[in-house]
């Protein structure tokens, strides 16, 4: 097993602070093993990229980090708080350790029956049971933060996918997460509408975010992640900085895997 | 057919006993009409919504024993004739000492029957809303409640429109059965009518049009209601 956990080095954000982490993870559906032993530690301000063959796990990963899956074991534990899924978990241990976290989905999964300000406003308002007036600002500077403080007003329905991806952003931003987590945020998305998605996502990461963002992009993999992750049947086969695993990866899986995507 | 319009206007004395007839018939009919057709429909359909949802949520609970109440009561309700059902409430029940009456008898039977039918169309709905919706209630932070309440059930609503509407129109009509355990709806009121007069075709012609207009209105209301939820998809 190798320790990641003094592999990176910090700058001026990245302070030495543990944000994640992750050990022991396993995820089975049914007879099916999904995640087979997952190790993880993230630094504060990190930006990590998850990149892995198609079933590998990835998605099951940040679901974990979301609890949105049960992992069948393990102990994750976000600035502090800690789950061990070796035992059984309360709803209300859950229900405050999903609030570390802020999740944007493959499909933006917006609530459609409400506008993009109502969108954003739902957790703090419900949640947190926070004011609706000093909400209802900080959702609209949210959403002009992301560039759509013109359509705050419209529905899903009336945004196109990148507008509709960036609601999702500020969404999971509202709730004021400790850790973002993409699952491929642009997959679904025109290639125009990629970039307007990619910078909302920059410019958090220069605001010294910790993100994990599963992608194929490997433009931003190069420009905004601090290390990249590549995951192959369940397990984190490699980690690096991308310009090293991108230029000489260190395990044949990763090397294959990336000559088949460029 | 012929016979009958040729007794109507060929003796302009019955033509002028139809006429009085039909004037007289007006209010009466739309009494029952407002007094008891309208208010049965509507709080029979309000207690069958409430009872519909909760039949719908315990039969998508992961709790083994609502789902089997649930299960055995949408079963027999549906497996049984309303007429019937009403009669057990009405006729059925004094006998083991409950008396219930007419009005409350039938609010219970209609209320039943919608909840039963009712809990099919809203449990459809409610499993046709995406399941990444619930994620992402979940995942700003909601509980089952919160998700349901404010993101599910509001888009369910909205699939669950057209054929809500649809029960609701029915039971309108329906409500006329009420007339055999005594409730005096627009139906007993226009079958006390001709028993005093005996103008069959005229009387039951003018309460079917008074169901029809109330009917028509219900259905203008709908194409209003989903044109309006309809903003946003
Ligand atoms: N709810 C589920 N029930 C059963 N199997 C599941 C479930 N969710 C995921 N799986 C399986 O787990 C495996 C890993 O899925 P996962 O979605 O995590 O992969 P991924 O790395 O995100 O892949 P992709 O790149 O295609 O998104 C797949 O074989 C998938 O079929
Ligand atoms: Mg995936």
């Amino acid at each position: 097993m190798v320790d990641f956990s003094c592999s990176s080095d910090f700058n001026l954000l990245q302070g030495s602070f543990t944000m994640i982490s992750i050990k022991g993870l396993y995820k089975q559906f049914g007879q099916l093993e999904v995640l087979k032993g997952i190790n993880l530690e993230v630094k504060k301000g990190q930006v990590i990229v998850v990149i892995g063959p198609s079933g590998s796990g990835k998605t099951t990963m940040l679901r974990c980090l979301n609890v949105l899956e049960t992992p069948t074991k393990g102990v994750i534990s976000i600035e502090g708080q800690s789950l061990d899924f070796s035992k059984s978990v309360s709803k209300k241990s859950v229900a405050s350790f999903r609030r570390l976290t802020g999740m944007v989905f493959q499909n933006y999964n917006l609530f459609p029956h409400k506008t993009a300000l109502e969108n954003v406003m739902e957790g703090p308002v419900i949640v947190k049971g926070e004011d609706k007036t000093a909400v209802r600002k900080k959702a609209q500077a949210l959403l002009e933060k992301v560039g759509i403080g013109d359509k705050i007003d419209y529905y899903p329905a009336q945004l196109s996918g990148g507008q509709q991806q960036r609601v999702g952003i500020a969404r999971a931003l509202a709730m004021e997460p400790e850790v973002m987590l993409f699952d491929e945020p642009t997959s679904a998305l025109d290639p125009e509408l990629v970039g307007e998605v990619l910078k909302v996502m920059k410019d958090l990461a220069l605001e010294g975010m910790t993100m994990i963002v599963v992608t194929h992009e490997m433009r931003f993999a190069r420009e905004a992640a601090d290390e990249v992750i590549f995951m192959d049947g369940g397990v984190v086969v490699e980690r690096n900085k991308p310009e090293e695993i991108f230029t000489h990866p260190k395990e044949e899986r990763t090397r294959k895997f990336l000559n088949m995507i460029q | 057919m012929k016979m009958y319009l040729n007794s109507i206007f060929a003796d302009p004395e019955r033509t002028a006993r139809l006429v009085d007839i039909a004037k007289t018939s007006l209010r009466p009919l739309l009494e029952g009409a407002v007094m008891n057709t309208i208010p049965l429909t509507i709080i029979s359909f309000i207690i069958g919504l409430i009872l519909a949802v909760l039949t719908a949520l315990a039969r998508i609970s992961h709790v083994k024993f609502f789902q089997i109440i649930a299960r055995i009561y949408v079963s027999a309700i549906r497996g049984t004739p309303l007429l019937v059902q009403l009669f057990i409430i009405f006729y059925g029940l004094p006998n083991i000492g409950v008396t219930i009456d007419p009005f409350i008898s039938a609010v219970i039977g209609f209320s039943l029957s919608v909840g039963a039918y009712a809990s099919e169309i809203i449990r459809a709905a409610i499993l046709s809303i995406p399941k990444g919706q619930w994620e992402a209630g979940y995942s700003i932070g909601m509980s089952y409640t919160q998700a349901l309440k404010r993101i599910i059930l509001p888009q369910a609503a909205r699939v669950s429109l057209p054929p809500l509407s649809n029960s609701f129109i029915s039971l309108v009509k329906d409500t006329s059965l009420a007339s055999v355990v005594l409730v005096t709806e627009m139906f007993r009121r226009a079958q006390e009518i001709t028993a005093a007069n005996y103008e069959f075709l005229l009387v039951y012609s003018e309460a079917a049009l008074i169901y029809w207009v109330i009917c028509f209105f219900l259905s203008v209301i709908q194409g209003f209601m989903e044109r309006r939820l309809d903003r946003y998809v």
